[in-house]
């Protein structure tokens, strides 16, 4: 996992799911409420593991605003006793058998990725 | 040929009229001579294709044909087809060649044997609403090649529009089938959501995407749908319902039909001579025996808010696959592991797909995640609720699909609060998870416009029906863009 802070340290890896989401919401905990500074764009980008530049985030910092000042519409209803609707229809989650449905296709699924050896994806060292 | 309606291609297809062949090579032909200046295609291979109608006609020989056999269509570039460039309009996926088929592309392909006639262009990631944020480049729309087809499925519209294809499939998250269909003169219907499967269509935002038909008709629409939608178990949020015939209802007479028409959607807002086309559509209702009622969705205003949390939420989830490592796109030089993430994700994704993420990121994240995500799923209900309500005095809800018609490239570009108010009217049916329509009811200046039908939960038979009817009493579907022979 992934430890998201000040300095990135590398501990072991996930191969499914590299930075995890979780781990994000937790640590973008400290940033400050609207507008966004500079330097929350440049954390937020960060923690979505996105590069950007200087003149990026510049540019990035007004659209973010001019779209968080649409959204802050919300903040004038009051939806106390309101139960929160994650999905159109209210059906509960299906459920299967816990057995293999999908055949093995390894070699074709291995084949669109950027770079593997000996069946296994390949990414810059993370243990030293 | 070229303009012929499903029905007339199955019928010519099925007295050996012409071979799937022969009608592949046609549409073919024509993406060749037309597709380089409306860019409504990313990908093209007519080999693929003509394997595919030869496969066709042999069934149609053999007497196994279905009811669209041998018929060619436009496959939106977000759908995963096996041994096709699935690109999803970005720079990430430019080279992905899909392993496997998404359900949709299965069930049209190998069960229907619709002849796949190539990948159309899209908004990067199904983010936008005028085909501007494609990583290969823009669609121009067949009315007025210096304006938008709309987004995110503008380059299946623009084919379907400028007859490159008879009829195509397109994807609605926010208004990515309706408004397109509106700014291009075309029928498009997105489905109750759960109706159609979202197996292998390239995740924007899971709670809110569903795949539907865009074409010239709603008799078109309805025969497409027929072979769309079905319970499947590979996709969790499929229902399970008896399988329908949305064609069954298309002839019913509409007498006694009540309309409602949410005054929230006939105020300010709208394009004033956009709503006069609509006026005079809902007059042409009253015609064919419709009674019309006035309804409220007082939260109406609020869902382009709501959506502009909830799908940028689900997006910023939905796109960290994209990390250079299993597929996509991988940067050239990188220092370790995180910097190789940073730097493909950064060169990999366009700007609108970047901000959508970051937007989703922080609204996710812990201190926020009550004042902006809880708070837009208890809008999300409350914007449901008052459709149920409005449910109770009518049948179908009409107005327009978009506050204006096709907008020049460019003009809205560089501002994405103006880009997204171009769904004002559409957001709050994919919220509800409710069926929704764009039908051709007039013209602007040379311009399409379309009227927007919303149905019931499951009300897509109705919704045809509705469409239907209006289309026999006026010619506006069928009218062409000039200069396209």
């Amino acid at each position: 996992m992934l430890r998201l802070g000040g300095a990135v340290e590398k501990t072991f890896m996930i191969p499914y799911n590299a930075f995890h989401f979780k781990t994000l919401c937790t640590a973008i905990k400290s940033l400050g409420p609207m507008s966004l500074t500079l330097e929350q764009v440049q954390r937020i980008a960060h923690l979505a593991r996105i590069e950007v530049s200087e003149s990026e985030a510049l540019s990035t910092q007004g659209h973010l605003n001019g779209i968080f000042e649409l959204i802050e519409q919300m903040q004038a209803v009051d939806t106390r006793g309101v139960e929160p609707m994650a999905h159109a229809q209210d059906v509960s989650q299906r459920l299967r058998e816990d057995a293999v449905t999908e055949e093995n296709r390894r070699a074709a699924y291995l084949a669109v990725a950027p770079e593997t050896e000996a069946g296994l994806y390949l990414v810059p060292k993370v243990i030293e | 040929m070229i303009n012929a309606s499903l029905k007339q291609l199955s019928q010519a297809l099925a007295t050996k009229q012409i071979s799937s062949v022969e009608l592949t090579q046609l549409f073919l032909d024509r993406i060749n001579r037309l597709n380089p200046t409306l860019n409504a295609f990313v990908t093209v291979d007519a080999d693929k294709s003509l394997a595919a109608a030869r496969a066709a006609d042999a069934r149609l020989a053999a007497g196994t044909a279905g009811l669209l056999t041998g018929i060619p269509i436009a496959q939106k570039d977000i759908f995963c087809a096996e041994g096709w460039r699935t690109t999803c309009g970005s720079k990430m996926l430019a080279n992905f060649v899909s392993p496997y088929d998404a359900t949709v592309i299965r069930k049209m392909e190998a069960e229907a044997g619709l002849v796949s006639l190539g990948k159309t262009n899209m908004d990067e990631f199904a983010m936008g609403s005028s085909n501007e944020t494609s990583f290969f480049g823009p669609v121009r729309n067949p009315w007025d090649q210096a304006r938008v087809p709309g987004g995110s499925s503008g380059g299946s519209a623009a084919a379907v529009a400028a007859r490159l294809a008879p009829v195509a499939t397109g994807t609605d998250t926010g208004g990515s089938i309706r408004q397109p269909a509106a700014l291009c003169n075309l029928t498009g219907l997105k489905p109750t959501y759960g109706v159609v499967s979202r197996y292998g269509m390239i995740a924007f935002a899971s709670s809110l995407d569903q795949a539907g038909p865009m074409a010239a008709s709603a008799e078109d629409c309805a025969m497409l749908l027929n072979t769309m939608a079905g319970f499947d178990e590979r996709d969790s949020t499929s229902l399970e319902r008896p399988v329908e015939d949305y064609a069954r209802d298309l002839e019913k007479p509409l007498a006694g039909l009540r309309i409602g028409l949410p005054k929230e959607f006939f105020g300010e807002g709208c394009d004033a001579e956009v709503m006069t086309a609509v006026r005079a559509a809902i007059a042409e209702y009253e015609k064919l025996g419709a009674t019309t009622v006035e309804v409220s969705l007082p939260n109406s205003h609020l869902s382009v808010p709501a959506y502009y949390v909830i799908a940028p939420a689900e997006a910023s989830s939905n796109l960290s696959r994209f990390d250079g490592v299993r597929y996509g796109f991988r940067a050239e030089d990188y220092s370790n592991l995180d910097d190789m993430y940073m730097k493909s994700r950064a060169q990999g994704f366009g700007a609108e797909v970047k901000r959508r993420i970051m937007i989703g990121a922080y609204v996710l994240s812990h201190g926020y995640y009550d004042a902006y995500y809880l708070q837009a799923q208890r809008i999300r209900r409350l914007i449901a609720n008052d459709f149920v309500e409005a449910f109770k005095s009518c049948d179908v809800i009409m107005g327009p699909t978009s506050p204006s018609t096709a907008f020049k490239l460019g003009e809205k570009a560089a501002d994405p609060v103006q880009m997204y108010l171009s769904d004002i009217y559409t957001i709050a049916v994919n919220l509800a998870g409710l069926p929704g329509m764009s039908v051709p009811c007039g013209f602007v200046g040379g311009l399409p416009v379309g009227l927007q039908l919303i149905g019931n939960y499951f009300a897509e038979a109705q919704l045809l029906n509705v469409a239907h009817r209006y289309q026999q009493a006026t010619d506006w579907h069928q009218r062409r863009p000039a200069g396209l022979e």
